[in-house]
């Protein structure tokens, strides 16, 4: 046993769809309690890379190990058993049901089971209280409302709602702030760096550099499936190629 | 014996071929699995049956004019059904399995059971070929499967609606903005699909009988060819129809012609469980690993 | 117009569906009304009506198990378009285990249950993965593929199928085994799928990514959803095989395919009740349309057209809303 081996380990992890690499030879490191943030312009595989780590997709090469343990090409269900929690960015909450119902689903799974030791109590009130915490107003009765007819602010909630029921020791949020107001921003990072307090890992894919780089440790950009340039937020800003990425050719 | 097997599974071949194309056509032009198609071939081969027996028409003219039917019945099914549940494959399903429910089962309500319900042949006689002999309409089965795939090719590349039908396969929405109407677009695949249903069903059926069962069997040899190359693609239909085509041939030959179907009813299986998106096809979500 | 119809729910219903809140005795009849009252029918009609009839309930029972079956298996995000796997499954275990091993129907019923829900589970065991068309394809191909292969092999009596099976006491007793199964199995998967496990089916069907990412297993779910509806389905089978004293190709027919989700368009999906309903309309009218013969499944098959495309909630959920509301009219404010 190697002493201390890194939180979450990725090792050259490579995707091909048809002819495109949409990841290519990716790697990086995590530490426990750390914030990466992943940056890229759209299509630069920034999507791929976290299905490829929470077994959606199963990578041509490459190895993932999490707390020293070889999770490639695992199934997506033991990988989340395992600790790791994935926001989508695409949000599709279950429609037919009211909010807090959504939530029942990942407090059933075995995991929470285990580490509750099977006294979760009611579960209704878990997800009424975990809804809360993410902003869900209870006097207002938002829990209680059908997930259809929610605003796309609230659904976006409930995601990061549905990846803390699962008590997860490793948070993906895939966009998490896309699609949402300045406001709804604001609101929200707090409870993000709540979660910071609390010593949990985060990979935060995000197009909103400005928090991005409020909150993360360390930032990873991507462009056209490959890393090319890691390292704190300042450092990161001012490389000549991220620039290059983003701005095209107006930077010269 | 050896080479009449792989004649008579290249004929065979190319009959897959031809009753898949019109399924294959509609699936990835409107995306709608159009479960009315063997419906609509064994109508168009009893449309031509009663323009020829009953009203003694000419039998060009009565074929064209089934062809026209099948493919304005198709027109009508989408336009008037199924438009209603575009967007809902589940629904889309049994509605037009519904649909050729009805149309079959009715055939079969008026009585069209029998062996005296048969399609006349093109051509009469028969040709050898290395010293097998085969009949001139299994070569004109041949010759206008090949002559329909071209056309298509040709259809798609070259004129305004077909390159509309290849706007509408590839990004739907980019075809809307680009002005092309889609669901008048979805309306004339279907009705092409189902005119294709006719060409096929008016090519074949002349060498057996024209059956309710056929009807089944031939959505189910649409089927197993389209999903085993791939729901939508042109290429994997033509490859699938070629390995299912001889498979089913040797099996005939050389286990017995029960067997024949058993053929098909493997092939969707072995696909769904090994590579659901088809030899040749591009569902990227069924890619992924759920 | 100076009057408007309003409609409003009744004050006995919560926020969400399935909370109620009762205040009086009066309220809880007004939701026993409509569980109890066709229970009660349902039993007074099979005291009043002559042998015939009663053949016909067990069958309609019978479509009514498939139609469940087939409810429950979608709720779960799977399509069938194979019911008749599960019930021709459930028959031929039946009859083989009369007509081989001379089993009383006391043994091959329970037997061709458990039985015939493992191996239909087994048999789909390897495209639970599939979504939508995909798995209602092989299940249409499944039991077409079954009947083919008993043809071709000529296993379990072939073409000619296995005859002389052991009946059950009586007529009165297969109807009243029937209809208890179908209100049993009512009653258990309408409360299977308001339970939190119910709700990990639903949600298989609604996103089964959202599910994964949660740490469930959905095949392990899907496989045990499976087994309870091709459960449901074999025991109908192998009921049916009792009742005829016959088994052979024509259990694995379209009817059984078709009827059950024709019953569960037109009854209502995801209620249970609504299929079971729709089968307890389906079926006896296409007893007394048995004069027109084969238009029966055409008549379907334009049900099958006409529900989904103009009235796609079914029947069922359509008097349980009109139930709950009242309706009045109001006048118009200018």
């Amino acid at each position: 046993m190697k002493e201390e081996a890194p939180f979450l380990k990725v090792t050259s992890l490579t995707k091909q769809f048809g002819g495109v690499r949409a990841v290519d030879t990716v790697s990086f490191d995590l530490k426990k309690g750390e914030i990466l943030g992943v940056i890229g312009p759209n299509g630069s595989g920034k999507t791929t890379l976290v299905n490829l780590i929470t077994g959606f997709v199963k990578p041509d090469a490459g190895k993932v190990f999490y707390q020293g343990r070889d999770i490639t090409g695992m199934m997506p269900h033991r990988i989340a058993d395992l600790g790791i929690a994935r926001a989508f960015q695409m949000v599709k909450p279950f429609y037919q049901l009211p909010a807090f119902k959504n939530l029942i689903i990942p407090l059933f799974s075995p995991r929470v089971k285990r580490l509750t030791g099977g006294k979760y109590g009611d579960r209704d009130a878990i997800a009424i209280d975990l809804l809360e915490e993410v902003g869900f107003e209870r006097d207002s009765f938002v829990p209680f409302k059908m997930a259809s007819v929610l605003p796309h602010g609230y659904l976006k909630r409930m995601e990061l709602a549905l990846c803390m029921a699962l008590r997860p020791e490793l948070i993906i949020l895939d966009e998490l702030f896309s699609g949402l107001s300045m406001a709804e921003v604001a609101s929200m990072l707090p409870i993000i760096e709540k979660l910071m307090s609390e010593n949990l890992t985060i990979i935060m894919i995000e197009h909103r550099l400005r928090e991005l780089f409020r909150i993360s440790n360390r930032v990873m950009v991507l462009n056209y499936g490959k890393k090319i340039a890691e390292g704190p937020p300042k450092e990161v800003m001012e490389s000549e190629e991220v620039k290059k990425a983003y701005l095209g050719s107006e930077a010269e | 014996m050896f080479q009449g097997t792989l004649i008579y599974g290249f004929v065979n071949s190319v009959t897959l071929a031809l009753i898949a194309l019109g399924f294959n056509l509609t699936f990835g032009i409107s995306g709608v699995a159009n479960f009315a198609y063997g419906a609509l071939y064994i109508l168009a081969a009893y449309t031509a049956w009663i323009l020829l027996t009953w009203l003694k028409i000419n039998y060009f003219l009565s074929i064209v004019l089934a062809v026209i039917f099948t493919s304005f019945i198709g027109g009508l099914i989408y336009r008037f059904i199924l438009l209603r549940v575009r967007g809902m494959p589940i629904s889309e399903v049994i509605a037009s399995f519904g649909i050729g429910l009805a149309i079959l089962e009715f055939f079969r309500f008026l009585g069209f059971v029998g062996s005296e319900y048969t399609l006349p042949v093109f051509i009469d006689g028969s040709v050898s070929l290395g010293g097998t002999y085969i009949d001139v309409q299994r070569l004109l089965i041949v010759g206008i499967g090949i002559a329909l795939v071209i056309f298509l090719w040709l259809f798609t590349h070259y004129t305004k609606t077909g390159l509309a039908f290849r706007g509408m396969a590839q990004e739907e929405r980019t075809a809307l903005i680009l002005g092309i109407n889609s669901d008048k677009m979805a309306t004339l695949s279907l009705a092409f699909g189902s005119g294709l249903a006719g060409v096929a069903a008016i090519t074949i059926l002349p060498l057996g009988q024209v059956a309710i069962e056929g009807g089944y069997s031939a959505l189910l040899n649409a089927l197993a060819v389209c999903i085993v190359g791939g729901l939508g693609s042109t290429v994997g239909v033509l490859v699938a129809a070629v390995l299912i085509g001889f498979a089913q041939t040797f099996t005939a030959t050389y286990i017995g012609s029960h067997w024949m179907m058993i053929v098909s009813l493997v092939a969707i299986l072995v696909i769904l469980i090994f590579k659901p998106s088809g030899l040749f096809g591009k569902q990227k979500e069924l890619e992924e690993r759920i | 117009m100076e009057h408007r119809k309003e409609r409003i729910d009744r004050g006995i219903k919560a926020r969400t569906e399935d909370i109620y809140a009762l205040f009086s005795y009066r309220e809880m009849l007004y939701l026993l009304v409509p569980r109890v009252i066709p229970i009660l029918v349902l039993f007074l009609v099979t005291l009043l009506v002559g042998v015939y009839w009663q053949k016909v309930l067990i069958s309609t029972a019978v479509f009514a198990l498939l139609a469940l079956s087939w409810d429950l298996l979608t709720a779960a995000g799977m399509v069938s378009l194979g019911q008749a796997l599960f019930f021709g499954v459930g028959a031929y275990i039946t009859g083989i285990l009369n007509h081989y091993f001379n089993l009383s129907p006391l043994f091959t019923i329970p037997i061709a249950t458990v039985g015939g829900g493992v191996v239909c589970t087994l048999l789909l065991l390897p495209v639970l993965r599939l979504r939508g068309i995909y798995f209602a394809m092989v299940t249409l191909a499944l039991p077409l593929m079954l009947v083919r292969i008993i043809e071709a092999t000529k296993i379990f009596g072939g073409t000619e199928g296995l005859s002389g099976l052991a009946g059950l006491p009586s007529t009165r007793f297969e109807l009243y085994l029937s209809l208890i199964a179908v209100l049993a199995v009512l009653f258990f998967f309408r409360r299977l799928i308001n339970t939190d496990y119910g709700l990990v089916l639903r949600g298989i069907r609604d996103n089964d990514r959202s599910v994964m990412r949660s740490g469930i297993n959905i095949y392990w779910f899907k496989a045990q959803a499976l087994f309870m509806a091709s459960a449901v389905g074999a025991f109908a089978g192998a009921l049916m095989t009792h009742v005829y004293m016959f088994v052979g190709m024509p259990v694995f027919e379209m009817d059984y395919s078709i009827l059950p989700i024709a019953s569960a368009v037109v009854g209502g999906m995801g209620t249970f009740a609504g299929p079971m309903l729709g089968a307890f309309i389906l079926v006896p009218l296409s007893e007394a349309l048995r004069g027109v013969g084969g238009l029966r499944i055409v008549i379907y098959g334009l049900f099958l057209v006409i529900f989904t495309v103009a009235l796609p909630e079914g029947i069922f959920h359509y008097f349980q809303r009109k139930y709950h509301q009242f309706e009045r009219w109001v006048k118009v404010e200018k």
